[in-house]
């Protein structure tokens, strides 16, 4: 039978939104106070979701264990305390919070094998959420 | 379609072991929470039931008779228990958040009479948590 488990985890980390195909009044307009050359920070919490049979031996989707580590691996040890810009993910995109959802839902789909990654949801204050799970729609 | 979620909390004790694994397997899958003395979790349960609005009474769904069946078929049975112990279901399956989503939703299931149940969302601690949409939700595997 299948479920769906969701692990929550937080990361703290700095962005300046600036477009390089706009003029800079026009980044100006269109990112306001995000646009500020020095950049700013956010606590983001990001939950991460995962599909799968539940194993009968185990009663889990996957090892939590497992998870934690890739994610600790590969996303939070990258972004956590870092200047999100001055990653190659964001060389040629802009660190906003949609593309930062989609960078962390690519790394899970490509590395994450041990069971089915189905959605990404970020909190970028908590005022504001993004989700995206691939092409597909967010289920509810 | 109109979805509407009742929210409840218990609160139990459990712990994780497969009899057909050796004690190091059982160690090794299940770490601390394969401690046989158990430890516990406040639990939050999320159902979620959709409808079309019913036109006279305006609801999707009695309230009171969710809360109700809740009360009965859930709470009753799991809050302040140990589960391995005191659940039948749970002697043979570890109660893991992912069974026990899966365990919620067979026990609301046949008793919902109006309500159409879509989601089972059980919170084990605020930073995790399991969903269930049913055995024959259109991605079961």
């Amino acid at each position: 039978m299948k479920a769906h488990l969701t692990r929550r985890y937080h990361f703290s980390a700095s962005h300046r939104l600036h477009s390089a195909e706009m003029p800079a009044d026009e980044n100006v307009a269109v990112y306001g106070k995000c646009n500020n050359p020095y950049g700013h920070g956010h606590n983001y919490a990001l939950e991460v979701t995962v599909s799968g049979p539940v194993v009968k031996s185990t009663g889990m989707v996957c090892n939590l264990a497992d998870l934690d580590d890739f994610v600790q691996r590969e996303i939070l040890q990258r972004m956590d305390i870092q200047n999100l810009n001055m990653l190659p993910d964001f060389a040629a995109t802009v660190p906003t919070s949609e593309n930062l959802c989609v960078v962390i839902y690519e790394i899970l789909q490509r590395g994450f094998h041990h069971a089915h990654p189905e959605k990404v949801r970020l909190e970028e204050t908590m005022m504001n959420s993004f989700e995206y799970a691939g092409g597909k729609e967010v289920r509810r | 379609m109109i979805y509407l979620t009742r929210k409840a909390e218990f609160s139990a004790s459990h712990y994780y072991h497969n009899p057909n694994f050796t004690p190091e397997e059982n160690h090794r899958i299940f770490g601390k929470c394969n401690n046989p003395n158990g430890h516990g979790h406040n639990y939050t349960l999320e159902v979620t039931v959709k409808g079309e609005v019913d036109s006279r009474s305006g609801f999707v769904v009695d309230l009171k008779q969710l809360k109700e069946t809740m009360h009965f078929e859930v709470l009753d049975a799991l809050d302040h228990r140990f589960l391995n112990k005191e659940v039948p279901e749970f002697r043979t399956l570890i109660p893991t958040t992912e069974n026990l989503a899966i365990s919620i939703w067979q026990r609301l299931k046949p008793k919902l009479k109006t309500a159409q149940l879509h989601r089972v969302r059980v919170y084990e601690t605020a930073d995790l948590f399991v969903d269930f949409y049913g055995e024959d939700s259109q991605d079961s595997e």
